[in-house]
């Protein structure tokens, strides 16, 4: 279907930008490849877009102090390509190649994916995982959150309107880290059935409940028999049109079990 | 209330200048303001990938990007990628290889396979599948498909790399 009708401005500052998102019925666009489908199918009509993308440094993967800060507008091929990712942080490294298809990774980006909250996607299970930090920033100034407390319910975030999430944080894995990323779907790039992103003993589930679900029952346990058991009290996963509850629940221990050799050596 | 912009972009080499709705889609821009109707309108929502064109080199759905968002952009369609040749040694491949049958998707096809190539490593079948997802063919199955791309891919990329 085509989009609803709407203005659109495209600022070239932060201050600029604030005062377009003064307008409640105004929409922040960056790369667009969740917003624009909700537009053509009707689900969203905003008055306004404001296209952040022309905003300056936003775009920046700057390692610093121990941390990896990646700029909101960072899109999911440069997360792909970038050396300090693969090598500081390889478990959004690991997560990126199954974000969607190489046309869409071309536009999507971080902060779209983190402040949209979809409750399948893989970026926002991975910064749970990595305990990240968000930076954001409104008319009153900046502050942080952490990723843990980011996510409030289904598209749910702590943004308020009128905020931009303008990076997000990730501390610089050690040698001694363990990191698995694994999703389960029908098909490439389709959204996940069910998916783990997982940092040492911090095993968050995705495509299992309203935000990222961290399994914190199940990574108490010494055994894998346990830990899967434990699975039962962590997670209660709705049913897709595909799946139901006990499906993604039993799938679930699968990538459990897929990941804990890794996780637990 | 419609809202129009004035937006300038080069396609397929070409310098364009237009004033369009902010909410035209840069694939319908091109097939109906722009006649290239090449590139194809089909799900409307980034599934179905055969509305992939190139923005400053880069593959994108042309459905999920709006006419405005590209201006200032170097846009590519297939119809510049045919006529340059660029595409010659897919296209041929295509043809001899059965790999497509109503050709509703074959445009788009050709546009993410030439990404892959255009990456200069040789793939597994595995990969080029993985590669393609994002691209329906409701005729072929794709094992054609994956045939033609794998040949170019074996005669077009050099040897020694990937």
């Amino acid at each position: 279907m085509k989009a609803p009708a709407f203005a659109y401005a495209k600022p070239a500052s932060l201050l600029e930008a604030f005062a377009l998102l003064q307008n409640p019925n105004a929409k922040i666009l960056a790369g667009g490849q969740s917003l624009i489908p909700s537009l053509n199918m009707r689900l969203s009509s905003p008055e306004l877009l404001v296209d952040i993308t022309g905003l300056p440094g936003l775009s920046e993967i700057k390692l610093s102090n121990g941390f990896v800060r990646i700029g909101a507008l960072v899109t999911h091929t440069r997360m792909e390509q970038s050396a300090e990712i693969k090598k500081h942080i390889p478990l959004l490294a690991q997560a990126v190649p199954h974000i969607a298809h190489a046309a869409i990774r071309n536009r999507g980006t971080i902060g779209g994916s983190l402040a949209l909250a979809d409750p399948a996607a893989e970026y926002p299970a991975c910064a749970v995982a990595l305990e990240a930090v968000f930076h954001i920033k409104g008319k009153q100034g900046e502050r942080r959150v952490k990723a843990t407390e980011f996510f409030k319910d289904l598209f749910e975030t702590d943004l308020t309107p009128g905020e931009l999430l303008v990076a997000a944080e990730f501390p610089v894995a050690e040698k001694s880290d363990r990191s698995v990323f694994l999703e389960l779907t029908r098909r490439h790039g389709d959204y996940a059935i069910i998916g783990l992103a997982a940092h040492n003993s911090r095993i968050v589930f995705f495509g299992a409940g309203a935000k990222p679900v961290v399994a914190g029952n199940a990574a108490l346990k010494k055994t894998l028999k346990e830990a899967k058991e434990a699975l039962k009290e962590d997670l209660d996963p709705p049913a897709d049109l595909y799946n139901s509850s006990a499906t993604k629940l039993y799938l679930a221990g699968v990538l459990l079990e897929r990941a804990w050799n890794t996780l637990t050596t | 209330m419609e809202h129009a912009y004035d937006i300038t972009l080069t396609v397929n080499g070409a310098a364009v200048s237009r004033r369009v709705p902010a909410r035209l889609h840069l694939i319908d821009f091109l097939r109906e303001n722009l006649e290239l109707t090449g590139s194809h309108t089909g799900c409307e929502h980034g599934v179905c990938g055969a509305c992939t064109v190139r923005v400053n080199g880069d593959i994108v759905r042309g459905c999920l990007m709006l006419a405005v968002q590209a201006n200032g952009c170097r846009v590519d369609t297939i119809e510049g990628l045919s006529d340059s040749k660029e595409l010659a040694g897919l296209q041929k491949a295509f043809h001899q290889k059965n790999a497509l049958q109503c050709g509703f998707c074959t445009p788009g096809m050709l546009m993410a396979a030439q990404d892959l190539l255009l990456r200069g490593k040789k793939v597994s079948r595995e990969e080029i599948r993985t590669h393609i997802s994002g691209n329906y063919c409701r005729c072929t199955g794709y094992q054609a498909i994956v045939d033609a791309i794998e040949e170019v891919m074996q005669t077009e990329v050099p040897h020694g790399q990937g």
